[in-house]
C-alpha cells in the first residue's frame, strides 16, 4: 500500500467581508492508494470543506497537500484543471449533471475536456454506463431518470478518466434509504476492484461502509479508527 | 479541448435559448441590414448618375462661369455669375481657335412658367442653339428643332417636352399653337418625343427655345450659364480644353490664371464629383446605421452576462471535470461570436431582400431604371463588423465565465 493522500497542517480559512471564519485548521492525514476511508462530522464540522479542497476544487488557505506524489497547493489553474480531469473524480450530493444533456453525453463530459477523441470516447462511455446498469438507458435526458439512476450516471462520469481517488461528499444524501443503499454498494464494488474511495457523511451508518473513519470536528480532525464491524452491502461480490 | 467540441458546446447553449437568442440579435440585424440596403442603393444610385453622365458624351467639355467651386456644394454659385458672353461664343465656334471643337454649345436656363389659355404649368426653359437636340441625344416626335437661323433672328419659336404637351394641350396636337412665357408668346414648332426621366435634365418637362430668344426676351440676361463643347476624340480633350481657356482668356483680358472667371469641368470631373457626393452620403447613413450595431452590441453583452450567472453552476461543474479557464472563456466567447455572425448573415439576407423590393418599385413604379446592385464590399463589411462585435462586446462576460472558480460556482443558489 503505498501513501496516495498526505496534508501537512492543511488550512482553510473563509473571509466574508473582513471576516475570517476558519473552515479546516491544521489537519494532517494519510490516505492510501487502495483505500476505503469515511470522513464523519457533525453539520458544519468542515467535513465537506476538506473534501472539496483535497478534490482541488477550492484552494488551501495554507498548508501542504500531496497527491500522487505531487504538491499541490501551488499548482496554478491550468494544472488543477488537469488534476481534476484526470486524478480524481467526484461524486455530488446534488448529482451536478448537465441538465439538457442525455447520459453518455454526461458521462463523456470529463473525456472531451481531457482531449479524448471519438470513436474512443464512446467506447469507454459506454463501458462504463453498462458497469453502472444504465445501458437502456444511455440516450435518455438525465432528467428522466430517478435520483438513484442520476447518482449512478454521477458515478461512470467520475470513472471515465480512470481517477487515482474517487471523492464522495454526502453521495446518498438526496436518495431514499434504498437507492442508497444502490450506491453503497457500487462504491463497495469499485473498492474491491482497487479503487480509493474517499466519502464524507454525516450518517454513521454510511460510514459504517468504510475500512477506516476519519472524525472532524470543528475543523480539527479529532481522530482516526479502523472499522472493525464493517458493513458489507452486497452478499455475493456482484451489485444489483 | 478541441475546437469542434466547443463550437458544438456553444451552439447546444445557444439553442437551448432559441427566442432569446433570436431577440438579442435583433440589433445586430437591424443594423447589418441597414448597411446592407444603404450601401447597395448607394451603388446604384451612383451607377444611373454617372450612367448618364457619360451617356451625354464621353467627349464633352464644359466651360462654366465664376470659379471652380471648391466641394460639391459650389455649385448654385456658379450661376450666379454673368462672365461668358455672346462674343465668347463666337471666338470659340472659330475653327482657328478651337480646332479640335466638332461642336460647340452655349446655353442658358431658368424657370419656365408656361400658360396656354386657362391652363398653366411650370416647366424648365432650356435655351440652346440648333444643336442641342443632337447634343443631348433626344429626337423630335412631332414637327421640328429650331433652325440656325431662329437663333439669328431671335424667334419665338420653341419646342416642347411630351409632358408640357400633355398638360397644356391635352390630346390635340401643339404644333402652331403659342404659348405665353413671362408675357412673351412663343410658337409651338416641335414636340420632343418621350424621354422619360433616365437623364440628368428631365427633357419631358422642358421647353426649348433658341438662346437669343431666353436670353433677351424672357430671362433678360446677355450671358450664359453654361459652354459645352464636344472634342473630336478622347485624344484631343485635353487641346480642347487648353484652347478653350486661351480664347477665354484673351476675351476676358486675364493674364493671371489664379483670376479666371470661368472654370471648365470634363465628364471625369463630373463622374468623380457624383461619386464622391454619393460616397459621403452613403457614409453618412451607414454611420447612422453603424449606431444600432453598438446598440446591438450592448445588448449582445448584458445577455452575455445574464446567461454566464445562469449558468454559474454549469461552469462551476465544467471546471470540476476538468475544464481549464480557457475552456470556458472560449465557449462562451464562441457563443457570442455565433450570435453576432449569425445576425450578419440575416442582415445581409434581409437587407438584400429590401433592395430588392426597392429597386423593383423605383423601376415599376417611379420609372427611373435603377440598377439592382449586391454590395459585396457591403456583405464582408457585414460579416467582419458583426463577428468583431461578437468579440468585442463578448469577451467580457467570457472572461467574467472562465474566472469562477469550481466550488464558489458549485454553491451557487
Amino acid at each position: 500500500m503505498s501513501i496516495l493522500i498526505e496534508t501537512k497542517n492543511l488550512e482553510k480559512i473563509y473571509y466574508d467581508d473582513g471576516q475570517a471564519t476558519p473552515g479546516i485548521v491544521k489537519a494532517n492525514l494519510t490516505i492510501n492508494s487502495g483505500e476505503f476511508v469515511a470522513i464523519v462530522g457533525p453539520s458544519g464540522s468542515g467535513k465537506s470543506t476538506l473534501l472539496q479542497v483535497l478534490g482541488c476544487l477550492d484552494r488551501p488557505s495554507g498548508g501542504q497537500y500531496y497527491l500522487d506524489g505531487k504538491e499541490l497547493s501551488k499548482f496554478s489553474d491550468n494544472e488543477l484543471a488537469d488534476v481534476r480531469n484526470k486524478k480524481i473524480g467526484f461524486v455530488f450530493q446534488s448529482f451536478n449533471l448537465m441538465p439538457k444533456l442525455s447520459v453518455m453525453e454526461n458521462v463523456k463530459l470529463p473525456l472531451v475536456y481531457g482531449g479524448i477523441d471519438e470513436p474512443e470516447r464512446t467506447r469507454i462511455a459506454k463501458k462504463l454506463v453498462d458497469l453502472v446498469g444504465l445501458h437502456d438507458r444511455e440516450d435518455f435526458q438525465v432528467t428522466k431518470l430517478s435520483g438513484g439512476q442520476k447518482q449512478r450516471v454521477a458515478i461512470a462520469r467520475a470513472l471515465v478518466n480512470n481517477p487515482k481517488v474517487i471523492f464522495a461528499d454526502e453521495p446518498t444524501g438526496s436518495l431514499d434509504s434504498r437507492s442508497g443503499e444502490v450506491i453503497l454498494e457500487f462504491f463497495e464494488k469499485l473498492h474491491n476492484d482497487g479503487h480509493t474511495i474517499v466519502l464524507v457523511t454525516h450518517e454513521s451508518y454510511v460510514a459504517g461502509c468504510a475500512e477506516r473513519i476519519i472524525h472532524i470536528h470543528d475543523g480539527t480532525i479529532q481522530r482516526e479508527e479502523i472499522n472493525t464491524e464493517r458493513r458489507i452491502i452486497s452478499k455475493d461480490g456482484f451489485v444489483k | 479541448m478541441q475546437l469542434r467540441d466547443t463550437v458544438k458546446m456553444s451552439f447546444i447553449g445557444l439553442s437551448s435559448h432559441k427566442s432569446r437568442s433570436a431577440l438579442t440579435i435583433l440589433g445586430i440585424v437591424i443594423g447589418i441590414t441597414s448597411i446592407i440596403l444603404v450601401m447597395s442603393i448607394g451603388q446604384s444610385a451612383q451607377q444611373l448618375i454617372v450612367g448618364q453622365i457619360q451617356g451625354l458624351g464621353p467627349n464633352n467639355i464644359y466651360i462654366l462661369p465664376g470659379r471652380q467651386p471648391s466641394g460639391p456644394s459650389g455649385f448654385a454659385g456658379s450661376l450666379l455669375t454673368d462672365s461668358i458672353k455672346q462674343r465668347d461664343i463666337d471666338a470659340l465656334k472659330k475653327t482657328s481657335n478651337v480646332p479640335d471643337a466638332v461642336m460647340v454649345e452655349a446655353m442658358v436656363t431658368g424657370p419656365g412658367v408656361a400658360s396656354y389659355g386657362p391652363e398653366v404649368y411650370s416647366a424648365t426653359l432650356l435655351g440652346g442653339d440648333e444643336n442641342m437636340a443632337a447634343l443631348f441625344n433626344i429626337s423630335i416626335g412631332e414637327g421640328a428643332m429650331f433652325t440656325a437661323e431662329d437663333v439669328a433672328d431671335k424667334n419665338a419659336v420653341a419646342v416642347i417636352g411630351q409632358t408640357v404637351a400633355q398638360k397644356l394641350f391635352g390630346l390635340s396636337s401643339p404644333i402652331g399653337e403659342k404659348i405665353k412665357i413671362k408675357d412673351k408668346s412663343l410658337r409651338i414648332i416641335g414636340v420632343v418625343a418621350p424621354k422619360g426621366s433616365s437623364s440628368i435634365i428631365n427633357f419631358d418637362e422642358a421647353i426649348l427655345t433658341p438662346y437669343s430668344t431666353a436670353q433677351e426676351y424672357i430671362l433678360g440676361i446677355n450671358y450664359f450659364q453654361r459652354v459645352m463643347i464636344q472634342a473630336s476624340s478622347t485624344d484631343t480633350i485635353s487641346n480642347v480644353i487648353s484652347d478653350a481657356t486661351a480664347v477665354l482668356r484673351a476675351d476676358h483680358n486675364i493674364t493671371d490664371p489664379v483670376k479666371d472667371d470661368f472654370y471648365i469641368q470634363t465628364q471625369a470631373d463630373l463622374v468623380n464629383t457624383i461619386g464622391t457626393i454619393t460616397t459621403v452620403l452613403t457614409l453618412l447613413l451607414s454611420s447612422i446605421a453603424a449606431i444600432s450595431l453598438i446598440v446591438g452590441g450592448v445588448g449582445i453583452m448584458n445577455i452575455m452576462f445574464v446567461s454566464v450567472t445562469e449558468r454559474t453552476r454549469e461552469i462551476g461543474l465544467r471546471k470540476a471535470v476538468g475544464a481549464t479557464n480557457n475552456d470556458i472563456l472560449l465557449q462562451f466567447l464562441i457563443e457570442a461570436v455565433m450570435l453576432t455572425f449569425t445576425g450578419g448573415l440575416v442582415g445581409i439576407i434581409l437587407g438584400t431582400l429590401f433592395n430588392i423590393a426597392t429597386v423593383f418599385i423605383v423601376n415599376n413604379f417611379l420609372g427611373i431604371n435603377f440598377p439592382f446592385i449586391f454590395s459585396y464590399t457591403g456583405a464582408i463589411l457585414g460579416v467582419t463588423v458583426s463577428t468583431a462585435i461578437g468579440f468585442a462586446f463578448g469577451i467580457i462576460p467570457a472572461r467574467t465565465a472562465a474566472r469562477k472558480s469550481p466550488i464558489e460556482a458549485l454553491r451557487y443558489e
